[in-house]
């Protein structure tokens, strides 16, 4: 089961194919993609950045914890790096279980871990040409 | 004993605050996470970092007592936005 960074679009297909497993019949795709709000303002995309020689094995970490709490899962993840567009996915989770309880349990768990592990960090960048960081989260270590 | 030798990391709102990504320093043997937090603050260029960021030792979250080693690469990590 592999999690990794990629620099261009996510191949949502590739990943499902990768879970797929004649013993599962739950798969769940999960797909963070940029949004424009009014509250936000006219985000015209976000640019993602991390620290990459950490990031890739602290999200190899959370997909082993999630293995190991759900043993039948079969679990990847690719986080997109660089500009990412508004509507467009930064974030694709699919799992696989033989059952749907598991499949969910886990993708529930993999975006909340990253949400609060990864080291990557976003900056807005809006049609004006204005750019604004995203007030993160305090990273936390494992559990 | 000798003074080690560690190479900070800087990311994102901290190594624009900073004006770098990445800074080497020389440490006295026996020195912590936290003490190295507290070289990069002290200086100049690094006023504006924040007083608490979390911390990561070759790649792994620390806390501030974790010792350091001669070759460790140590990272300040801002609040995180991943996802």
């Amino acid at each position: 089961m592999r999690a990794w960074l990629t620099d261009g679009t996510i191949d949502v297909a590739g990943l499902l194919a990768d879970v797929a497993a004649d013993g599962n019949g739950g798969t769940v795709v999960f797909l963070g993609t940029v949004r424009r709000s009014a509250e936000d303002g006219d985000i015209a995309a976000i640019e993602y950045s991390a620290y990459r020689e950490m990031a890739e094995p602290e999200l190899g970490r959370i997909v082993a914890e999630a293995l190991a709490q759900w043993p039948g899962a079969r679990i990847v993840l690719q986080h997109r790096l660089g500009v990412v567009p508004t509507g467009e996915a930064s974030l694709v989770i699919a799992t696989s279980a033989p059952h749907r309880a598991d499949a969910y349990a886990a993708s529930r768990f993999v975006i909340e871990e990253t949400k609060r592990r990864a080291p990557i960090w976003k900056k807005e960048r809006f049609a004006s040409g204005a750019t604004r960081w995203v007030e993160g989260r305090p990273a936390g270590g494992e559990r | 004993m000798s003074d080690i030798r560690v190479s900070v990391r800087l990311f994102a709102s901290y190594a624009e605050a900073a004006g770098t990504d990445h800074v080497d320093l020389v440490l006295p043997s026996g020195a912590t996470a936290a003490d190295c937090l507290a070289a990069v603050r002290a200086a100049p260029w690094a006023a504006r970092v924040p007083p608490g960021p979390a911390l990561a030792v070759n790649r792994r979250y620390a806390k501030g007592d974790a010792g350091l080693h001669d070759g460790d690469e140590v990272a300040l990590i801002p609040p995180v936005a991943g996802g």
